[in-house]
Parts: structure tokens; sequence; C-alpha cells
């Protein structure tokens, strides 16, 4: 029989590395197992950008709704009972004809969870964490995504305290469409800003 | 024929590996990410720290995760939270787990 049959895989450094962590930390009393799990279970399952689709699709049918987004933005996405488990504050960035939001974090990956989950592999890059910056128009590009001249693009670097949901606009001929069905339509990327919601 | 969809994946001239829509590719690094999250919570160090230091690791494109550890090991020791010789013992303590405690058994710490 195989040496290597006989015990457990050694798990890879990070992982030991982790455990070490959990066991010191365990020993304090400082962390508690169950909290720890529940933090992993809601986002790696629960919390996600389809948080921010509820509230992107009640900013485009309920104009008294859009109009909290854009006093309090933190208050008016606790409604759904969306909130930032760092304190950090929500802000509501509107795309219309004339202007088109980016949102970008140039320090590290300051993301609002809450309404988006965790961030996609692209946005923590460093590629796109300078690009963004530089070249906003030429970054929007590489997501497929062409901003006439004429309009405005404007990047919003996140940070540890201030988080942006871009409001993407509402694509035309979905005058039909209740909230719900709207709310399908929202992508990730475009509230973020690197995409544009497209009618069914 | 199926038809196959192509998505457009920032920087893919830069990033080897294809993006995965989950936020964790291994335990380790969900664990990791937990146990910032919750002592944040327990106030033993603010978010604008953690997002300083980490923003300081960040500032070389190394893998997220590894980088997010390395940045908790260090919150965790500045705080005094634990020191890194405790976490190079058990560190050890758990390779030595590992390294002894039969297949179908579950590892843990003699202690």
């Amino acid at each position: 029989m195989p040496h290597d049959h006989d015990h457990h895989d050694m798990p890879p450094d990070p992982a030991l590395r982790v455990k070490a962590l959990e066991t010191a930390l365990l020993d304090k009393g400082l962390v508690d197992p169950d909290a720890l799990d529940l933090i992993v279970e809601t986002y790696a399952h629960k919390v996600g950008p389809q948080n921010g689709a509820q509230v992107v699709a009640r900013a485009w049918t309920d104009p008294a709704y859009l109009e909290r987004l854009r006093t309090d933005a933190t208050a008016a996405i606790a409604e759904f009972g969306f909130g930032g488990r760092q304190g950090e504050h929500m802000v509501a960035v509107e795309n219309t004809p004339e202007v088109h939001n980016l949102v970008v974090c140039t320090l590290c990956s300051c993301y609002p969870w809450s309404v988006l989950g965790l961030p996609p592999v692209w946005y923590k890059s460093s590629a796109y964490r300078s690009k963004a910056v530089i070249d906003p128009r030429g970054t929007l590009a590489d997501f497929g995504l062409s901003v006439p001249k004429e309009r405005e693009v404007r990047v919003w670097d996140s940070t540890a305290e201030i988080r942006y949901l871009v409001i993407p606009q509402r694509p035309e001929g979905t005058d039909d469409l209740d909230e719900t069905a709207l709310a399908a339509l929202v992508t990730r990327e475009s509230m973020i800003g690197t995409g544009e919601v497209k009618a069914p | 024929m199926p038809r196959i969809r192509s998505r457009l994946i920032y920087g893919s001239r830069i990033l080897s590996a294809p993006e995965i829509d989950a936020p964790f590719s291994e335990p380790w690094q969900a664990q990791a990410f937990a146990m910032a999250v919750h002592l944040n919570e327990k106030s033993l160090f603010t978010w604008s720290e953690w997002a300083e230091a980490f923003g300081r690791y960040r500032a070389s494109d190394g893998d997220y995760w590894e980088d997010w550890l390395a940045c908790l090991e260090e919150m965790t020791t500045r705080q005094q939270l634990c020191s890194v010789d405790q976490l190079s013992q058990l560190k050890s303590d758990w390779e030595a787990a590992y390294e002894t405690t039969p297949h179908g058994q579950v590892v843990t710490l003699a202690r």
C-alpha cells in the first residue's frame, strides 16, 4: 500500500496558516465558529448582485424611492434589509444620457458587498484598478461598451468608508415590465458601470 | 449543436485563469474572509485600518486571497490578538497532525 494513502493529504500552506490563526483566536475566545460559518454562508450563497438589482428596479419604478436613494442611499438600501457590515456609506450614482458612471477601488478592492456580494476577479486585478482611472473609455471599450464623446464618463474611487452603486439607465421598451421582471434584467456589470442593461 | 456563449473577461490577455463567479475557490479563502469580517464586527480593528493595510498588500498584483491572509496575520499580530511565534508553532502543530493522523480519522490538534 503506498505510504501516501495512510495519512491525510497535507493542505496547502495558506490553509495551514488559516488553521493556525483560527486555533489561536478560538483559544482566546475571539472568534465564534458559528458566526464564521454564518458569514461564509451569507457571502458564498445569499448576498449577490440580485440584491442591488432589486434596488435598481425600485429606483426605476418608484420616483419617491429614487428620491430617497439620491438623498441617503445607505438608508434607502437598508429598506430592503441590505446593510453594510463595515458601516460604510453607500452612494448611488445615476447613469443618464449625459453621464456614464464607472466604479473602481484603486487602493485594494473596496466594493459594495451588501448589494453586489464579493467582487469579481477582474475588479480586483491591478489592470482594472489602474486603467479605469487612467483610461476609463478604454476600460469601457474592453467590456464592449462604447460611450460617445459627448457623454461624460465619471469614475468613482471606492474607499473603506464610501461605496458606490451605479443606477444604470432603464432600457427602452420595458414599460410593461414590473419591478421583479426589471430586476431580472439588471446585471452586476451594469451596477459597477462596466455594462449596460439590455431590454429582454 | 448548443450555442456556446462567450463572455468578455477584462484583461484576458493579462489574467491567465478564467474568471470564476464563485467568490471563493478554496475553503481557506472563505475562512480567512470570515475571520476578518468577524474580527471587524467585534471592533478588534476598524475597516479603515483593514483597508489601509490591505491596500499595501494589493499594491503589487499578488493573489488576492493570499494577500488577504497575510493582511489578516498582520492585523491580528499588530493588535496583539496572537503572536507571530504562536502562529508559526500552531502551523507546525497542524502539519504534524496531518502527517500522523490516519486516513479516515478527523485531524485534530493534540493539546
